[in-house]
């Protein structure tokens, strides 16, 4: 997966900012349970996908979320139809709807945040954010070898596939052991590299000082401002309906 | 005055049943260019280590003898002490580069030792200049040619401004061009800057004309330890199996069949050119 | 034999690394491929085996298209020694390293055994029969892969930068056991950029640059071809390099070896001095 430099105000804001946002979303998500509000969430997330762009990645994600989505439906259903008698009422068909409503807002403005912060970006907040520095690092070095260990992978296939393993030949049991051969090779380069690279980081002063500095800072915005704004608006109003605002739902208003 | 002193140096592996180095003495002067040969397995990576403290602090095992480093003794000192005086380039460029994007790998051993923003950016900057990657400063280390990443480990060893910079086969895996591109750059730090370097290689043919000291090991022993023109021109050396360079290996092909060109041993094909040119352009 | 013919290939991100490739490689021919990095070199040779499938174009390997037939049969015939043996070794014994391909391909156990104690004697490593492979040097893991993929006697051998790391002494042994598989009428493959070594071994030259094919030739005059060189960033030999700078006296500028060097020398000398 190679991280393209989408360059887009929302690819801009600073993380921890996008990070209280989405837990904004989340806590409103979890404060109700109508299908209303929950809709108005869903509809929230729409702007800040278009405005980055990540519209084709953002419905992929909706698809891989589809399964569990479908799950939750069909439990809250069948156990609403169950215990009415196996009788199909309206406002129990709503009320799982609105709970797969509330799965899919949690998923998706998490996937959004994802979707729209680069590792860079995400390793420097969490470097800002008072993490211990060795998580941090654990994180971005992860990222950085993703694509040289995906590309090493592909080369000890290659290599044991030009020794005739047939990876796909056989039943399933065989077909595991088939990747021995591949995963063996993997592990103990990955270790060798861990090694290579613990001398590296040695060598350039690891563990000198506790107090850490960083070439790169993190100062906030004006969209970050905005950002905070925003949530904050969404934190009032949901409570502010929660308390007072009594929320129909749909079976009231159509049946 | 020495930068790099050892007396008497061994050092075995844990868990290894023989040393790896036995009994090395040797010095390095301040602004010399070393070069360290020989076979596979002769302890010229392991010397490496034990330059700037990876051995024994990181590798443990057992140091025997007396090893200074930049006026300190590196079995007193921990390795990150070290790192303020001897930069180790290794010889896998990708396992040495960390970080998302180059300057701030460039930046790594910098932020490790605290170093302020603005003075880290001055020698960022500074030391992206000298290695001529400052354009590629924003890119990630994993997009760039295995030159280009060494370049970067070299200017992320140079931000730190050591005394001494030891490279360990930095062009191993680098193709003919790119090696010679890493060997000038690392000369011109040598030149420019005063840096003492010590670079451990097998292609001499591409090296030898940089270093004024040579030292040949051979199973964990010091074998010949000199000048780069009269060590590769001796007989021993040819023995131990060392890879002299063609140039010189003719001069000594036809200084052995009577035709004397001079007594300077030529390193390159362009002082061996030269010689020719002025033997036989006297008749 | 190997034949391609009007090859191209690109890369699933979009990368064109081969265009309009035509070559032949008859039996028991000795090719090195040589190129900058990025040239198509490994692409190429990928072709051979078929782990790579052509965009456009075919390839036969004695006869046969690669896109016709799987890439463990067409492994029968052409052996892949890859550049790191690292990502090759991965069994609890150097002996059950080299039966690895030696079962994947069907052979009877009583083979097997021979096979194995043949091929650890030609690159001896017999004392290693038992030894973990990852006890082993470096330069022990490149024979153990080395052997692992002669085990099964393949016609044609290809091999990726075997001089990666190699000193001297390593990179002359190499040498003569190349010498030694054309004896047996062996078609050996190798992919270099080591210049020295092609110029050592003298073998056919195919030179690449950017996906296309731009030389083909003996070593001795693509190696002393400046135009060519220049073109695919190839530093010339040390030898050829000296010759090079000697053309106001006279000598021809298409030396590579060195004995040859002095023998060309010692005679002009000979001469001046009549």
């Amino acid at each position: 997966m190679k991280f393209r430099k989408v360059y887009s105000p929302i690819h801009n804001l600073d993380p921890r900012i996008k990070f209280i946002y989405v837990c904004a979303v989340f806590v409103a998500a979890i404060l109700f349970g109508s299908i209303l509000p929950l809709t108005a969430l869903f509809l929230m997330q729409f702007p800040f996908v278009f405005l980055a762009r990540v519209q084709r990645q953002w419905l992929r994600s909706l698809r891989g979320a589809l399964f569990l989505a479908v799950f939750i439906f069909f439990t809250n259903f069948i156990f609403s139809f169950i215990n009415a008698g196996y009788v199909i009422i309206a406002s129990n068909v709503e009320f799982a709807a609105a709970m797969t409503l509330r799965f899919v807002v949690l998923v998706e403005s998490f996937s959004v945040f994802f979707l729209t912060t680069s590792p860079d970006l995400l390793g420097l907040a969490l470097e800002e954010s008072h993490v211990p520095y060795e998580f941090s690092f654990a994180f971005t070095t992860a990222v950085r070898f993703v694509p040289v260990l995906a590309e090493e992978a592909q080369t000890i296939m290659d290599a044991q596939k030009a020794r005739g393993l047939e990876l796909e030949k056989g039943n399933f049991m065989k077909r595991i052991r088939n990747y021995i051969p591949v995963l063996i090779p993997l592990i103990v380069s990955a270790i060798r590299r861990s090694l290579e690279l613990a001398e590296a980081m040695e060598s350039r002063a690891w563990g000198a000082t506790k107090k850490r500095t960083n070439l790169y800072g993190l100062t906030l915005h004006k969209g970050d401002f905005v950002l905070l704004g925003i949530t904050m608006a969404i934190l009032v109003v949901a409570f502010y309906v929660l308390l007072f605002v009594p929320v129909p739902t749909l079976t009231k208003l159509f049946l | 005055m020495a930068v790099i002193e050892t007396r008497n140096l061994s050092y075995t592996y844990p868990g290894a049943t023989k040393p790896s180095i036995s009994d090395v003495s040797l010095k390095v002067e301040k602004g010399d260019f070393v070069l360290i040969t020989g076979p596979s397995g002769c302890g010229k990576t392991t010397l490496c280590r034990c330059f700037n403290g990876l051995i024994p602090h990181f590798y443990q095992g057992e140091l025997k003898g007396e090893i200074t480093v930049a006026e300190k003794d590196v079995t007193k000192h921990q390795t990150h002490e070290m790192a303020k005086h001897v930069g180790l380039v290794f010889q896998n460029p990708e396992n040495q580069l960390f970080a998302l994007s180059i300057e701030k790998d460039v930046a790594f051993g910098l932020e490790n030792l605290g170093f302020s923003r603005e003075e880290m950016r001055k020698r960022v900057d500074w030391a992206l200049n000298l290695t001529g990657i400052y354009d590629l400063r924003e890119r990630s280390p994993h997009e760039v040619s295995g030159g280009q990443q060494q370049r970067v480990a070299i200017a992320s060893v140079l931000a730190m401004q050591p005394e001494i910079i030891v490279l360990d086969e930095p062009t191993s895996f680098l193709d003919p061009l790119s090696a010679e591109k890493i060997f000038q750059v690392i000369h011109e730090l040598n030149q420019t800057l005063g840096i003492t370097v010590v670079l451990v290689e097998h292609r001499l043919d591409l090296t030898a004309r940089y270093a004024n000291h040579i030292i040949i090991m051979d199973e964990g022993k010091v074998c010949s330890d000199g000048g780069t023109r009269e060590i590769l021109c001796a007989e021993e050396t040819r023995i131990i199996g060392v890879g002299i360079p063609k140039a010189t290996l003719l001069y000594k092909l036809l200084g052995n069949e009577g035709m004397n060109l001079g007594d300077v041993t030529p390193l390159s094909s362009e002082e061996m050119a030269k010689l020719l040119l002025e033997a036989f352009g006297r008749r | 034999m190997i034949v391609v013919e009007g090859v191209s290939f690109t890369y699933s991100g979009g990368v064109e690394a081969l265009r309009d490739v035509s070559l032949t490689v008859k039996d028991g021919e000795f090719v090195a491929i040589m190129g900058q990095n990025g040239a198509g070199k490994t692409t190429l040779v990928k072709h051979f085996n078929g782990l790579l499938k052509p965009s456009k174009g075919t390839v036969r390997i004695d006869g046969v298209e690669t896109t016709k037939t799987s890439i463990a049969k067409l492994s029968r015939t052409v052996g892949f020694v890859f550049q790191n043996p690292d990502h090759q070794l991965f069994s609890e014994t150097v002996e059950e390293e080299i039966a690895f391909a030696l079962k994947n391909f069907g052979f009877e156990e009583e083979v097997i055994q021979k096979q194995i104690t043949w091929a650890l004697n030609l690159l001896s490593l017999t004392q290693y029969r038992k030894t973990s492979p990852f006890m082993l040097s470096g330069g022990e893991r490149k024979r153990v892969a080395l052997a692992s993929v002669l085990a099964w006697d393949p016609q044609i051998l290809i091999m990726d930068e075997p001089t990666i790391g190699q000193d001297h002494e390593q990179k002359e042994k190499l040498r003569q056991f190349i010498i030694q598989l054309q004896a047996q009428e062996k078609t050996v493959v190798i992919v270099t950029h080591d210049v020295e070594f092609v110029a050592e071994c003298n073998p056919r030259v195919v030179l690449m640059k950017e996906g296309k094919i731009v030389a083909d030739g003996q070593g001795k005059d693509i190696l002393t071809n400046l135009e060519a060189l220049a073109q695919s960033s190839i530093v010339l030999p040390q030898i050829a390099q000296i010759f090079t700078q000697l053309t106001s006296l006279g000598f021809s500028r298409n030396v590579i070896d060195i004995y040859e060097a002095k023998g060309i020398l010692l005679q002009a000398w000979g001469r001046r001095r009549t």
